[in-house]
């Protein structure tokens, strides 16, 4: 694995990938020994459409540094048009974060195919070394959930 | 004091409910004082003539009303839209939150209404207002208001102080433009304000800022929210039977102290439900009993909603369909919207 760490920082990176596409290609990149860094946690939904607004929220909240959502290529959805009402969608919800002064930099929608494992790996690791510069979110973290996973972590070790 | 005054209101009111059509009417209700003006539902003739009052505190937006009330009578509910409720009289109808044949639609014109909470921290507590001509006269509780000791003109008046009307509106009404769109069953008069401000300044002055700035900025207005829901309940749009902040597993049910993430949560979800459904009326804010300019959310998403897929005005037919429900293939990408924004800023 490739070593992203900056400072001894490792950001949290929340990938949200579509069944279809995206997952398929993630599978092809590691298919393939390409390697990216194990800070993105890839989180498989149906389609990119599934990922609800809360969801990014969610991730934000739970101490994620950047979220991240794949799907097919426009015109390429399994299901005709999910990925056209992301693209609307987080569009307008990223600028709104912006808006709010949350760093857009830290939220991102990529379009990988099935057959683009190299893609995935390349956005993945330049994914990764931009919110490792960016450093910590602490401007959409909830520190009540920060506790909990730090307690947690420290049990399980 | 408003283009259609209260006695043709009542009017045309009891004469309906006499008549048999309406035995409710959704309209206005006087308070203690002239400024604590509530919406109110109304069901016997004695009631509207006493109660029913028409003036610059008639603030609320009624359409969301009829949801429940256009349920609780076999006969038709009378409403008095302004123009820009008839914006949310028309989203309601497209979402199909209630049945057009259970309502008796009177469009009534506006001259807009005024901000309490400006003109409170003007004069202290209010008593009564008047309007002579361009002039809006406050009657102040107390005889004097030291902050405002400056405005020397008033002092012969005492209690009396004088504003220019643009001064004690409220901020959505300084840029209204709007008409009836409505299809109304009658109009008594028709017409809004002409716009005095430009409805996004506000918007473009808090994208001006730094990121930096903006978080600080909002931190520090959702940092005296007190999560009491008035702006979920208000709004016009939000008319979901089961609402994500009511489920105790959200995590964002209740307001705690912890910091304020809850507040940004709260707002950032309340603000994109209603993205492309939002009619700008304003409600959210004026109903704020922290005075958390929460339309200032609502008109950012509008605003990138016009530049992005084209203008859009929500309310403005009932066939009309929301940006967020359609799609074409040449959308902007997520990675180039903040460049488009952007430019359209700079032009």
């Amino acid at each position: 694995m490739q070593d992203k760490q900056i400072n001894g920082y490792r950001p949290k990176i929340a990938a949200f990938c579509c069944n279809w596409c995206s997952y398929a290609g993630a599978d092809l990149a590691g298919g393939n020994r390409l390697s990216y860094p194990c800070d993105v946690k890839i989180i498989r939904v149906p389609c990119s459409c599934r990922v609800d607004p809360i969801f990014v929220l969610r991730a934000f909240r739970r101490g994620a540094d950047g979220v991240i959502i794949c799907g097919c290529h426009p015109g390429d959805c399994h299901y005709t048009s999910g990925n056209y009402h992301t693209r609307r969608r987080m569009s307008l919800l990223f600028s709104f974060l912006d808006y709010l002064g949350i760093e857009r930099e830290r939220m991102r929608v990529e379009w990988v195919s099935a057959s683009e494992g190299a893609k995935f790996a390349a956005v993945m690791n330049d994914f990764v070394s931009e919110i490792s510069k960016l450093g910590e979110n602490r401007r959409l973290e909830d520190v009540r959930c920060k506790e909990q996973t730090e307690t947690r972590l420290s049990e399980e070790r | 004091m408003q283009r259609t005054d209260r006695d043709a209101l009542v009017r045309r009111a009891v004469s309906l409910m006499n008549d048999g059509v309406c035995d409710r009417v959704l309209a206005w209700r006087r308070g203690e004082f002239s400024s604590d003006v509530s919406p109110g539902v109304f069901t016997d003739t004695e009631s509207v003539e006493k109660e029913l009052v028409r003036n610059f505190f008639c603030g609320a937006n009624l359409s969301k009303y009829l949801i429940s009330e256009t349920e609780k009578t076999e006969k038709k509910v009378l409403i008095f839209l302004r123009p820009c409720d008839s914006y949310s009289f028309n989203r309601l109808l497209s979402e199909h939150k209630f049945n057009r044949e259970k309502v008796y639609a009177v469009a009534v014109g506006c001259d807009g209404t005024a901000d309490i909470g400006k003109l409170k921290r003007k004069c202290g507590a209010l008593s009564d207002i008047k309007r002579r001509g361009d002039k809006i006269i406050a009657e102040s509780l107390y005889e004097t208001n030291e902050e405002n000791e400056e405005n020397e003109e008033n002092e012969a008046n005492g209690a009396e102080r004088v504003f220019d009307l643009e001064d004690v509106l409220s901020e959505r009404c300084l840029s209204c433009n709007l008409k009836n769109r409505a299809d109304c069953d009658e109009i008594i008069s028709d017409g809004g304000r002409d716009a005095v401000s430009e409805r996004f300044f506000e918007v473009r002055r808090i994208e001006n800022m730094s990121s930096e700035e903006r978080y600080e900025f909002w931190r520090g207005e959702f940092s005296r929210c007190i999560r009491c829901n008035a702006c979920r309940d208000v709004c016009p749009a939000c008319t979901c039977e089961k609402c994500v902040f009511s489920n105790p597993s959200s995590g964002v049910e209740n307001k705690a102290a912890a910091n304020s993430f809850e507040e940004s949560m709260f707002h950032i979800i309340r603000a994109f439900h209603v993205a492309g459904r939002c009619t700008d009326c304003g409600e959210c804010s004026r109903v704020c009993p922290q005075s958390i300019p929460l339309h200032l959310l609502n008109r950012k998403l509008i605003k990138d909603i016009n530049i992005l897929y084209g203008e859009y005005k929500s309310g403005e037919s009932v066939s009309q369909i929301s940006p967020l429900n359609s799609w074409t293939e040449n959308d902007a990408d997520p990675s180039e919207v903040a460049e488009l924004l952007e430019r359209s800023r700079s032009k």
